[in-house]
């Protein structure tokens, strides 16, 4: 391990590699839109084999029997309602979303108004080497730049490792690395962040209590992140983890240098989702040809099939039931590994022979979530703690860049119901929040305090 | 919302760059401007109104084209009022929130020989200007659907009465009282024009079905 200039920086370098993977990991939704493909896909070779199903007779346990009937009219009404369904739920995701980015926000920006820890300057990252004392204005500005070079590269690099392991299937050596940095997380991080706490609220815990707290969070935490655990919680603590890596890199970078770099990685972001060649594109797609999902402590999802306790699967009518589901769970990225999604499919089909095709539906509309990349989370709550913090205008500011950040959000998701293909979440959002923060901080402050020293109101 | 916010945004560069153009020691100078500024600002909002209408529009045409039965899932009407709301809610936080985390300080509001009752009346005007923006918004929107251009010109007649009547402050009866005034007659507007009637209103005040 490289040495570092403060001593809470020596856990830096799993997180800041933890925070490189998840901004790697910003295409938001790259199962909503291919699941939504690759359910097309899967619902006609489904109609097909239920066509073919029906033919072989009634041996076919799936009900295809029943279904063939209405297979054609199906069809094409199908279609229509897939249109429907992805505005519908379109809308429905993009509230899914707000929830969670909001959520994070307020934590973040909270914390950054009432614990001072998170705002004194205490030294700086190794990956940010440049400081900004500096007597000049273009002296700083230079530093600023020559930071975020070394950051964006660190971030390269540590992605494009990634993603080399992760083509040459070393599994083993990436879940090690994800969870010995979600440990130093949930661990580390959170009893630091819970003694800043206590101490600017003057609340004493002793350290047996202490422990058992910390002891518990942490251990639930990990359970439910890198295997199974409640939905909810499971979101819960992916919001936690992604506020506390925002508050650190609040706290420790200088302040040009942040800006400087959320605006470069917006752009590295866009570059390394949509360019044939980029690292995010290539593992997204290796996913996707192996079909497996990317890893759960990367990626917060909304909505997804969820596998406790299920009851060994029906092989009887596993069978034909199971051709007919595999091409439709093929293109669906679920975080749980795909055999409990199909076993427990499988059951809930085998019971009710004679809805088929709306239970098709509503099984792929409960499981149909968004999922968004954790450092988008980070980044986002990194611009509007740092607007919180840092801003003269205080809460105005805060709350346009709230503001812009939601709606920079909204139009990606718009874009991605139009494209139906993975998209970088932070370039729209991380922009419309930047001009924001920086307009409403000079231009829109003046003028809103003059009104309000008069009282007048437009 | 975003509109609000954007509105805002212009007008307040226009207002600084002819700050910035223009003396800063003049007094009479700088309330002129100050004057200006606010009235540009209400065009402004008022002209993003009618973009955000135009938006709003074309989104409706998408959904009715695409939806099967041939009617949009959500009215021109509810989308007037969601509309007003985001810009009532918008220009509400924006007047509020410092005052608010003010409030959490020390208690001088008027130790300077202001008036002590800066946080009531601001609160009451916000509130006020919140519940016009609503309204305002299901007028404009019924304006322009109907092309009753009498109604939105009524619309930016009354954001500006408004805004002018809080330069009375701090004289509040000469700004407060006829702000309420004035949203007593917007509700009642809104309220008949959203199809509502004297009859109803009992009907919902006496719980009948």
């Amino acid at each position: 391990m490289i040495t570092f200039m403060n001593n809470s920086d020596s856990e830096e370098e799993p997180c800041n590699e933890r925070t490189s993977l998840m901004s790697a990991e910003s295409p938001p939704v790259p199962s909503y839109q291919d699941g939504l493909q690759a359910s097309e896909a899967g619902e006609a070779q489904a109609h097909r084999k239920r066509r073919a199903g029906s033919s072989r007779g009634p041996n076919n346990v799936t009900g295809g029997e029943t279904s063939g009937l209405g297979v054609p009219v199906r069809e094409s009404a199908l279609e229509n309602e897939e249109e429907e369904l992805t505005l519908k739920y379109g809308a429905k995701h993009v509230i899914m979303l707000f929830v969670p980015v909001t959520l994070c926000m307020i934590v973040v920006v909270a914390t950054i108004k009432s614990v001072r820890f998170y705002t004194e300057k205490n030294g700086q990252l190794i990956y940010t080497p440049f400081s900004e004392d500096t007597p000049s204005v273009g002296q700083r500005l230079l530093n600023s730049v020559l930071n975020t070079i070394v950051m964006i590269s660190v971030i390269i690099v540590m992605t494009v490792f990634l993603v080399l392991l992760y083509k040459y299937r070393c599994y083993k050596f990436i879940h090690g690395w994800l969870i010995l940095s979600s440990l130093m997380l949930l661990f580390l991080f959170t009893y630091i962040y819970l003694g800043e706490v206590l101490k600017t609220y003057n609340v004493a815990m002793d350290y047996p209590t202490l422990f058992i707290v910390i002891w518990n969070f942490g251990a639930v935490g990990m359970i439910c992140i890198h295997w199974k655990g409640p939905l909810q919680l499971q979101q819960a603590y992916l919001i936690m983890i992604s506020a506390l890596m925002a508050l650190v890199f609040i706290k420790y970078l200088p302040e040009w240098s942040a800006w400087v770099i959320l605006g470069a990685i917006s752009i590295y972001d866009l570059m390394a989702v949509l360019c044939p060649k980029g690292p995010l594109r290539m593992l997204v797609e290796t996913a996707q040809e192996r079909n497996e999902p990317i890893f759960p402590a990367l990626i917060y999802s909304s909505a997804m099939m969820w596998t406790v306790g299920m009851a060994k699967p029906d092989t009887a009518a596993r069978g034909p039931s199971q051709q007919t589901w595999d091409a439709a769970e093929d293109g669906r990225q679920h975080l749980r590994s795909p055999s409990h999604a199909e076993s427990q499919m499988s059951e809930t089909r085998s019971p009710a022979p004679t809805r088929p095709i709306t239970s098709l539906e509503e099984l792929e509309e409960e499981e149909r979530g968004v999922k968004l990349g954790l450092g988008d989370f980070i980044f986002y709550s990194v611009l509007v703690g740092k607007a919180a913090a840092t801003a003269s205008g205080d809460w105005n500011t805060t709350l346009a860049c709230f503001v812009a950040i939601l709606i920079g959000l909204c139009l990606t998701l718009l874009l991605l119901a139009v494209f139906k293909k993975a998209l970088p979440a932070l370039p729209i959002s991380i922009t419309f929040g930047l001009i924001f923060y920086f307009s409403t901080d000079n231009l829109v402050r003046p003028f809103m305090d003059t009104l309000a020293s008069h009282q007048l109101y437009i | 919302a975003f509109f609000w916010l954007v509105s805002l945004l212009l007008s307040s560069l226009i207002w600084f760059i002819a700050v910035k153009a223009s003396d800063p020691q003049d007094e009479r100078l700088q309330k002129g401007l100050l004057i200006f500024g606010v009235m540009f600002s209400v065009l402004l909002q008022e002209a993003f109104r009618f973009l955000y209408y135009k938006l709003l529009r074309k989104a409706i045409e998408g959904l009715v084209a695409l939806s099967e039965d041939g009617c949009s899932p959500i009215s021109i009407q509810q989308m007037a009022y969601v509309a007003g709301v985001g810009f009532g809610l918008m220009s509400g936080a924006f007047s509020m929130i410092n005052l608010l985390a003010d409030a959490l300080g020390p208690g001088t509001v008027g130790i300077h020989g202001d008036s002590q009752l800066y946080f009531l009346t601001s609160a009451f005007m916000t509130m006020v200007l919140i519940f016009l923006h609503t309204f305002w918004g299901i007028l404009f929107f019924h304006g322009c659907e109907h092309r009753r251009w009498w109604e939105i010109a009524a619309v930016v007649i009354m954001h500006l009465t408004v805004s002018g009547l809080s330069f009375c402050n701090p004289l509040y009866m000469g700004s407060l009282v006829p702000s309420y005034l004035l949203m007593a007659a917007a509700a009642a507007w809104a309220y008949l024009l959203s199809g509502g009637s004297a009859q109803n209103l009992r009907r919902f005040l006496l719980c009948k079905c």
